[in-house]
């Protein structure tokens, strides 16, 4: 029983468990008190001074973030000590933040933003001063040094939830700077691209590589047939800045945007995750079935960050990863090959647009080996979540009013097993549906593998596939891979299968995800897609009518030729910037 | 018309009086990790507002290097910017007329010189190479590690069985460490910055002394395998009793008749009680481990029997040899080393002084250590000849005012040149030359003879107390590579290409404090662990209270008292008096707990398993 004690808020007294945060004292009474760099759980180190409060007694302020209650303690939350105390401290911070709000994808969802203008604050007494450091343009995560309130959100997502350790705090006294670790730029250094920092930067200091002009410079030539693929994740999210509730944003309304933007084929990588399970399940029962043959476990290859992580941190595991390309990488050799094919046309003139939940897929598309198609990139272009939001918004539509158009056939069918590929132990659940029918001939209970769901770190599970015990585990968050593949090292545990995703609750927790204002929304997406697997009448990959169909007029089977060419990579094939 | 006025301050010098008492204490509470080129920048801004302003290269030079160095750290610079920041300030060294121009110019020369990397990494990279890795200045400064606010906090709240239990996780002697060690952790307090720092030793014995309960250790369990431990001094005990709780079969060699090394034969009974000695031992020795004393590794057991009966060795045999003056008259009955001396004493075998003149040679603690106790011992007088100033003495300045208070002399700038005997061959005798202190070599000035005769100051007894060597001949024929006298080890305390072999403390490191002896232990305990193929967790599962709220209104440190002089030389009891209570709670609530404020909530954190 947790000791419950007396406290004063704002002249009212409360009961609050010992030990609670001033902060969250005050939130039970109703209270809300402004905070900025303060990310429960992550970041309570208590530096941009804006959560400050009067306690009675002390001349000094404290923070509410990071300081616990006592008994009896009597807090002012507005006090006007306290309220000209925290605008100096914002009216600090914007003088060393580049506040051309209208040019900044924060706008609107920017924390400082936001406290500035409730706090009222019209003008600023200090000079601004602003670094000249420049991030790079090129790279598909950029840092703009001019935003960056030092809130150190980004180190410790870095450090505690992804285990890369790319940011940390570079110099001392008031040349302060967040920037890259041991080396200079990011474009050196291990970083997965997992986009984390974004999605935990309370301003707008980190953004991926705007890529929508070039999307649309394809839109706009008429001798390029300009083809969508839409992730899995995209459709749990993509309304979110729109205010669209769930049952509105369907794949189909964004369809229709995409189509209103122009785009000339709309299709779903659900299906070519489908394409992945087939590649994927049959590599595993072929490692499986000859298991002295193999290194244990197999790794899947669908989460580019993951695989730039094990690159970069594990080299020693990289012949474990499967060697089937990401669903992007296989939509794309297929959208310019068989589905030139169809359509009668010349791949160089086709155009993929992956619509991407992830900054990796940007780093992934541009990667040498996957140019198996026509010798062209087989993928043109990745853009997130966001780019393709604000695209939407640029074209002013109003996705609320919109009708649903029907994705495009024959790449625009998804079984409910490619559609889970967006939640963490989705890959895993549908590798297993397939692999049981692979080895038995008959489709398992749809919802057998149903152990690997939900938002667990590290998951692991047993399962029987006509009488061979197969060992699983699912890991999400690249902290989290880190302590498996540790394990794994040492010889603690072992596997036969893994699934890793670089993002906390895989790709619906995605760094290319809308932003939340600091809430994990990955839950609750991750539900939307397992509620539309439920609703599906396929369930399996391996019953997806086009998928039988590019096997069965253009690949073969799993495993051919034309299938390896087109389907599967060389995980060596190139180099992170440190890799030997 | 008056001629003359009394000259007084005013309210704006007697302000800036204070600030210069603050910014003192402050560079004094300095944490380590700071950009060098961003100091030197802000040290020269301080000298350049101290230029009178008469003479160009001090008015004008030092603003031209503060804009050069201001260039460097705002990545404006290139090398010819390093160059010409060079080139002016020695024409500013040179050419200045005071020495506020030149001594000026002279800080930013060494800079340039002694961090020229940090110069270069602002102008190619535009960053700093220093990385801010020490937020908690105690902690940092502690080579155990010791979780110093947390134990704090535990004493403020009267927890003070918990409190040793904290400190026992990182330093397995926290009974002996509140008494004798030499705190490194107070010397960068950044409660200094407020007022003192705090008496972190103080506050240790008295959580010792007041804990409410005996502690137990919980064991791992056994994993069969076997460590030797050559030395049972406290690197020693401390790997013993670590490896111990972590289910390893451990057996501690002792060549003396007791355990505890120099604890007991170096440091005389009025700072340690060996009462209180035994009995830490005694709680160490509950862990489980062997122990066999009077037992000389490589004369009794050879190292080589060691290696095949035991998975691992650690070698912690400290320092124990004597050193000589290497003068005349060295040979004569009387001519006593420290480290002798105070071994005999360690057994309870008391010379008796009574009535004797005694020298004593050396400025360290060890010196005072033998002084003191000559005193204790019946002498009728004890000089402490040393060839430098007292100031430049190594003891701690505490132990040579308290050696003063307890009647020794301190003799300085005298160089023994000899030792005169009677014809028993006894001493007679100490035959000193006057120095003069002279230029300072090495941070320190170096005396060199002064024009004046030679001294001679009777005595009976020359207790000499110049450092100590290391008994290292029979583990260098075994193979353990020794570079001058000491033992090689890596700071994982590995013995590089010897398999199995870890070492550590005084026989590493050379003569040096308990708790950097105790480190090594602590180090070499996880790393044979790690060796042994384990990875057992030394932790304790302390709730630690939550942080209190601090205005920082300056208060006095509460400084130990001892027992009065007159008191204290007939007797070896225990010289120092603990805090009281009341003294405690204060002292206590002064630690601004920098693990919960400032850098520390970001980067250090609570360590609270390693």
């Amino acid at each position: 029983m947790v000791k419950q004690i007396r406290v004063f808020i704002d002249g009212h007294h409360y009961y609050v468990p010992e030990k609670t945060t001033i902060l969250d004292a005050a939130k039970m009474a109703g209270i809300n008190i402004p905070t900025l760099c303060y990310y429960k759980g992550l970041n309570e180190i208590g530096a941009c001074r804006v959560c400050v409060v009067q306690v009675e007694g002390y001349d000094r302020l404290f923070t509410a973030c990071n300081n616990t209650v006592k008994e009896d303690m009597v807090i002012w939350t507005n006090s006007k000590k306290v309220r000209d105390a925290r605008k100096l401290n914002v009216q600090m911070i914007l003088s060393q933040h580049n506040d051309n709000c209208t040019l900044c994808e924060r706008s609107g969802c920017c924390s400082l933003q936001k406290i500035a203008n409730d706090l009222g604050l019209r003008d600023n007494p200090f000079k601004k001063k602003l670094p000249e450091n420049k991030g790079n343009p090129n790279f598909p995560l950029i840092r703009d040094y001019q935003k960056c309130i030092k809130c150190m959100r980004c180190i410790q997502v870095c450090d505690k939830i992804q285990a890369s350790h790319i940011w940390d705090v570079v110099n001392t006294g008031g040349r302060v700077n967040v920037d890259v670790r041991d080396v200079y730029s990011l474009e050196d250094s291990n970083c997965a691209l997992c986009g984390q920092c974004i999605t935990h930067c309370p301003v707008g200091a980190l953004h991926e590589r705007d890529d929508t002009e070039r999307v649309l410079d394809a839109i706009s030539d008429p001798d390029t047939v300009v083809v969508a693929q839409i992730a899995p994740s995209i459709r749990t999210s993509w309304g979110e800045p729109f205010g669209l509730p769930r049952h509105k944003a369907t794949i189909q309304r964004l369809a229709e945007a995409l189509h209103l933007i122009g785009f000339n084929y709309i299709m779903d990588t659900d299906f070519s995750a489908d394409l992945t399970i087939m590649e994927e399940a049959k590599e595993f029962l072929d490692q499986y079935t000859h298991k002295d043959e193999h290194k244990f476990p197999m790794f899947t290859s669908c989460c580019p960050g993951w695989v730039r992580y094990c690159k970069a941190h594990y080299p020693q595991f990289v012949d474990q990863i499967s060697t089937s390309k990401s669903p992007q990488g296989m939509f794309g050799a297929i959208a310019k090959s068989y589905y030139a094919q169809l359509l009668d046309i010349d791949p160089h003139h086709i155009y993929v647009v992956s619509i991407m939940p992830c900054l990796a897929k940007k780093a992934e598309c541009a990667l040498p080996t996957l140019k198996d198609a026509c010798g062209d990139p087989d993928v043109d272009v990745v853009l997130t979540t966001r780019e393709i939001d604000s695209m939407i918004r640029s074209f002013s539509i109003m996705p609320n009013s919109i009708g649903e158009r029907a994705l495009d056939l024959p790449l625009g069918i998804g079984s409910g097993a490619g559609n889970i590929f967006g939640a963490t132990g989705g890959v895993m659940e549908a590798a297993l549906r397939t692999a049981y029918y692979y080895v038995t001939g008959k489709n398992p209970d749809p919802d057998a593998f149903k152990n690997v769901r939900g938002m667990k770190g590290w998951k692991e599970s047993t399962f029987d596939l006509a009488g061979n015990e197969v060992k699983v585990a699912v890991v999400n968050g690249l902290g989290n891979a880190k302590h498996l593949l540790d394990e794994l090292a040492a010889g603690r545990v072992s596997y036969d299968f893994v699934e890793v995703m670089a993002c906390p609750g895989g790709c619906v927790g995605g760094g290319g995800q809308p932003f939340t204002n600091d809430e994990f929304k990955a839950p609750e997406r991750a539900e939307v897609l397992y509620e539309q697997d439920r609703a599906n009448t396929l369930r399996f990959s391996h019953e997806n009518p086009s998928i039988k169909d590019v096997y069965e007029h253009f690949l073969g089977e799993p495993g051919s030729e034309l299938a390896e060419k087109l389907l599967h990579t060389d995980q060596h094939g190139w180099k992170m910037p440190q890799e030997k | 018309m008056s001629r003359l006025s009394i000259v007084t301050k005013d309210h704006a010098e007697e302000t800036v009086e204070e600030l210069y008492k603050d910014l003192e204490r402050r560079i004094q509470a300095s944490q380590p990790g700071l950009c060098p080129v961003d100091l030197a920048a802000s040290f020269l801004n301080l000298t350049h507002a101290q230029s009178c302003g008469k003479c160009t290269p001090c008015r004008v030079g030092l603003g031209v290097l503060e804009d050069l160095i201001h260039d460097v750290l705002d990545g404006k610079a290139t090398m010819e910017t390093l160059s010409l920041i060079e080139t002016t300030a020695e024409s500013i060294f040179t050419t200045a007329d005071c020495a506020i121009g030149s001594e000026a110019a002279r800080m930013v020369l060494k800079g340039v010189r002694g961090f020229r990397d940090d110069y270069v990494e602002h102008i190619e990279h535009g960053r700093c190479l220093n990385v801010q890795n020490q937020p908690v200045p105690c902690v940092a400064q502690c080579p155990a590690q010791v979780d110093i606010p947390g134990y704090i906090a535990l004493v403020h709240d009267h927890r003070y069985s918990d409190a040793v239990a904290l400190i026992r996780k990182d330093n397995p002697f926290p009974a002996v460490c509140g008494l004798i060690c030499e705190h490194p952790c107070e010397v960068r307090c950044r409660r200094t910055m407020v007022d003192d720092p705090i008496n972190i030793r103080g506050l240790k014995r008295f959580a010792v002394e007041h804990q409410e309960h005996e502690p137990t250790f919980p064991k791992y369990d056994p994993t069969h395998k076997k460590v030797a431990i050559i030395g049972g001094g406290p690197s020693g005990l401390s790997a013993a009793f670590y490896l111990s709780i972590m289910g390893h079969e451990v057996t501690v060699y002792e060549q003396r008749h007791q355990l505890g090394g120099m604890l007991r034969y170096g440091i005389p009974a009025y700072r340690l009680p060996r009462e209180e000695l035994d009995h830490e031992i005694d709680v160490l020795k509950q862990t489980g481990f062997t122990t066999k004393t009077d037992v000389s590794i490589g004369k009794d057991v050879s190292l080589k029997e060691l290696d095949e009966n035991y998975d691992a060795i650690y070698v912690a045999i400290g320092a124990h040899n004597d050193r000589k003056i290497g003068i005349d008259g060295e040979d004569a009955d009387g001519v006593v080393s420290a480290v002798e001396m105070l071994r005999e004493i360690g057994d309870d075998h008391m010379p008796d002084f009574t009535g004797l003149d005694i020298c004593v040679v050396g400025g360290g603690n060890v010196a005072m250590d033998v002084a003191r106790s000559a005193i204790r011992l019946g002498a009728k007088s004890v000089k402490v000849v040393y060839r430098r100033r007292k100031v430049d003495m190594t003891a701690l300045p505490e132990e040579v005012e308290g050696a003063i208070a307890d009647g020794c002399e301190i003799v300085e700038l005298h160089a023994p040149v000899r030792i005169e005997k009677d014809e028993n061959n006894h001493v007679t005798g100490l035959v000193a030359q006057p120095q003069i202190v002279g230029e300072i070599k090495w941070g320190r000035p170096a005396p060199k003879k002064a024009q004046a005769e030679e001294v001679t100051i009777p005595c009976d007894r020359v207790l000499v107390a110049i450092g100590q060597g290391i008994d290292s001949q029979s583990f260098g024929d075994f193979g353990i590579p020794i570079q001058r006298g000491r033992l090689e080890a890596l700071d994982t305390s590995d013995v590089k290409d010897k398999q199995g072999f870890f070492a550590g403390g005084d026989c590493v490191t050379g003569p040096a404090t308990v708790i950097r002896a105790i480190a090594a232990g602590k180090v070499a305990a996880a790393n044979i662990d790690e060796y042994l193929g384990y990875q057992h967790e030394i932790k304790v599962d302390i709730d630690i209270p939550r942080v209190r709220f601090d205005d920082h209104v300056p208060c006095g440190r509460v400084n130990m008292k001892e027992r009065s002089p007159k008191e204290r030389i007939h007797d070896f009891k225990l010289m120092e008096c603990g805090m009281s209570e009341e003294e405690a709670d204060q002292e206590s609530a002064r630690c601004l707990h920098c693990d919960h404020f400032g850098y520390g909530i970001f980067k250090g954190g609570r360590r609270r398993k390693w």
